[in-house]
């Protein structure tokens, strides 16, 4: 198929330092080197961007030297840590900033959604705001007329479109600003995490909007999100920046593992000490661990892999019928599913003093998104004495369970997943 | 391979430099509903944010005549070349008030938009293209009410006019302060966004100008050595055109008008190509 972004040799370089004062000097600085021949002194000390380190110039490249392309209808989910360069691709390519070097062939018309809403005024009505928002992103009035029936009725706010959307809820403002954006006609459609914001539900049908999109059209697609659930879930393949280069470009899966693998931290890991406590008679919560299958520390899990919670605590006094459970619970707060120390036989008696125990879960059960755990310690029959709710915050990742795509975004009001075995009994084939 | 490619066709490239000339006319074009979008937005927000609303555009040029009237024509007895005071001082007003507001706005116009210049790509030009005509519309406005106040003069205080041919000119004389408003508007908005204390300079700038231009004296009152650098200000013979239309007496020629036509042209034409020049960085600056 036809490529239809092409980027070579892109660098992006930003200074460092104040602006405004100095920068004269500094122009003409540069303005005098390059009229006796000599090279750019500002463009010689530039270097990657890493921010952990401080650099000896005040030059900085955001992105350095970037070539890829992407053929017509590819979803690409952008991948990155901050300050990866993930934006400023985007900015680029959005014709918001222009690059130091370098250049982007694009074909066909290219809208990008940077932030949903931009220009939204307050004072100005739902109808009247879905014009000029869509004039702003690129449309024709004509165009906005004949879809406005679509965005109303996609936003889900027809009852107060004629309203000013300052007296819109903030879930409100971002289903019809985001509707607006969904019905743009473009070739390649650019996203910036404009999904972090909104109601679950919300987000879910944006997901599939987007995915219809793509799928259906043939529209191009390039997605950057923190969210690996929507990416794995959205884009077939996977664009991992580091320091301003391009560090992986190809299957999305693989990209996302590679990303899941280099960005092993510490949030795996949460300290206890600052969190909201119960009662705390004989016990305290002091530390939870989540780890993969093979003992790496990570918040990122994958369905149907074994994991690993590791609890510390803290006894006060010798006691003789402890109970530790933990139980995984929704964005929502629902819980789906718990894990209680005696229901498996585990040891009851704990001398005083801190404990660790380790709960091994051969299968994940839950379906790709973001979750929750709750972690208790009590006496078995007695009232909770410490509990920690949320105590840390994993994202479960699709991957295919059995060899074949599995689409689990389309099934919003599931939670769980759990293997089971299909056979025809009967047919009547005519 | 590399040869079919240099002949592939591609809507768009970006690139980190364009042609000085290049000055994405036919974009503007293409954005044109968002320009009449824009300016219905200044208007409906203008018109519910403040209690007054509409009313405002009236108080002010009002206010700020009897303000001259006591200050310069009954203070300092400044010339209005035998013109009635209210009628004189607001003529000017009214005119000054739409260059130096399509000027200051212009002047602002990254600053004020860097949120959305930041986030999406459209042709910045519709940025101050809008300002100028939403201020047209405010222009327009006022100018109800000057000729309201014409009419009172001539119906009760007796004042006559000679209707006269200038005033068919008014369309160019409004041109003419629209894009030297546009045009230096632009220019200083591209200083500004590099050297910031510059901004502090526009509205004092614009406060200097004024004394420049005839607004609150008539030209045929200033000394010969003066007069020289007061007619090199583009804005003078649209000023007095503008008298001589609708008040019959000023001080200008045809020569003088074409003078002010070319030379806002120029000032223009310079500021769209700096303007382009800088909406290309400046978000990296902000």
């Amino acid at each position: 198929m036809d490529h239809v972004i092409e980027v070579s040799g892109l660098s992006k370089l930003y200074r460092l330092g104040e602006i405004g004062t100095g920068t004269l000097s500094r122009d003409l600085h540069r303005w005098v080197a390059r009229a006796m021949g000599k090279e750019d002194p500002f463009l010689k000390i530039g270097e990657s961007n890493d921010r952990t380190r401080k650099g000896s110039g005040d030059v900085v490249y955001s992105l350095r030297d970037i070539d890829f392309s992407i053929r017509a209808g590819e979803t690409v989910g952008v991948i990155g840590r901050n300050g990866a360069g993930k934006s400023t691709l985007l900015k680029i390519l959005s014709r918001v900033t222009s690059p130091s070097t370098g250049e982007v062939r694009i074909k066909g018309r290219i809208a990008s959604l940077l932030e949903v809403g931009t220009g939204f005024h307050p004072e100005l009505t739902g109808r009247e705001n879905i014009f000029l928002n869509g004039a702003i992103l690129g449309m024709r009035k004509s165009e906005i007329r004949r879809k406005f029936d679509e965005i109303v009725d996609f936003s889900g706010v027809e009852r107060y479109i004629d309203t000013p959307v300052k007296r819109y809820s903030s879930g409100m403002y971002v289903r019809l600003a985001f509707a607006v954006a969904a019905h743009l006609e473009s070739e390649i459609l650019i996203v910036d995490e404009v999904l972090a914001v909104g109601d679950v539900e919300f987000q879910q049908k944006c997901l599939g909007k987007m995915g219809e999109v793509s799928k259906g059209e043939g529209r191009t697609i390039l997605f950057v999100s923190h969210n690996m659930a929507a990416i794995s879930t959205l884009c077939r393949s996977a664009l991992i920046l580091q320091n301003g280069r391009i560090d992986f470009s190809g299957d999305v899966h693989a990209g996302i593992e590679r990303y899941v693998r280099s960005s092993k931290t510490s949030t795996g890991v949460v300290d206890l000490a600052n969190a909201r406590h119960h009662l705390c008679n004989f016990s305290k919560l002091r530390s939870v661990m989540l780890m993969d299958e093979s003992g790496v520390v990570t918040s990122t899990l994958f369905i149907g892999n074994p994991f690993r919670l590791r609890i510390s605590f803290e006894l006060f006094e010798d006691v003789r019928n402890l109970e530790i459970g933990w139980c995984i619970n929704n964005i929502q707060g629902v819980t789906l599913v718990g894990y209680v120390s005696p229901w498996e036989g585990f040891q009851t008696r704990f001398d005083k003093g801190v404990h660790e125990v380790e709960c091994m879960v051969p299968f994940l059960q839950t379906l790709p998104s973001t979750y929750y755990v709750t972690v208790w310690v009590k006496r078995m029959g007695e009232k909770i004495d410490d509990e920690v709710e949320r105590a840390i915050e994993f994202e479960v990742l699709s991957r295919d369970l059995n060899g074949s795509v599995t689409y689990f975004d389309k099934y919003v009001e599931l939670n769980m997943f759990q293997h089971s075995s299909w056979s025809q009994i009967n047919s009547s084939a005519s | 391979m590399t040869s079919k490619k240099a002949h592939e066709h591609w809507d768009l490239k970006i690139r980190p430099s364009s042609p000085l000339f290049d000055l994405h006319l036919k974009d503007v074009w293409n954005y044109r509903d968002l320009l009449a979008l824009l300016v219905r937005r200044d208007f409906v927000s203008f018109y519910k944010q403040t209690i007054l609303g509409p009313v405002w555009f009236f108080l002010q040029p009002l206010l700020t005549t009897v303000m001259y009237v006591f200050i310069f024509g009954r203070l300092a007895g400044l010339s209005t070349d035998g013109l009635p005071q209210p009628l004189f001082y607001l003529t000017g007003i009214v005119a000054w008030n739409y260059f130096a507001e399509c000027l200051t706005k212009t002047s602002s116009v990254f600053r004020d938009n860097a949120n959305i210049f930041g986030k999406v790509y459209f042709p910045r030009l519709i940025m101050p293209l809008s300002i100028v005509v939403s201020n047209l519309v405010r222009f327009g406005v006022q100018f109800l009410l000057l000729i309201c106040m014409l009419f009172y003069y001539i119906y009760f205080e007796g004042f006559s006019i000679k209707a006269n041919i200038y005033l068919l000119l008014l369309p160019v004389m409004i041109f003419i302060m629209a894009i030297l408003g546009l045009g230096s508007g632009m220019i200083i908005s591209a200083m500004t966004t590099k050297y910031r204390d510059l901004a502090f300079l526009v509205t004092f700038g614009v406060q200097l100008l004024m004394y420049a231009t005839p607004v609150i004296y008539p030209l045929s009152t200033a000394s010969p050595a003066v007069k020289g650098i007061i007619a090199a200000n583009p804005m003078t013979p649209v000023l007095e055109g503008i008298r001589i239309g609708l008040l019959g007496k000023g001080d200008m020629s045809m020569a003088s008008l074409a003078y002010a036509l070319v030379s806002s042209l120029v000032i223009l034409i310079s500021g769209i190509i700096v303007f382009n020049r800088v909406e290309k960085t400046f978000i990296d600056s902000v």
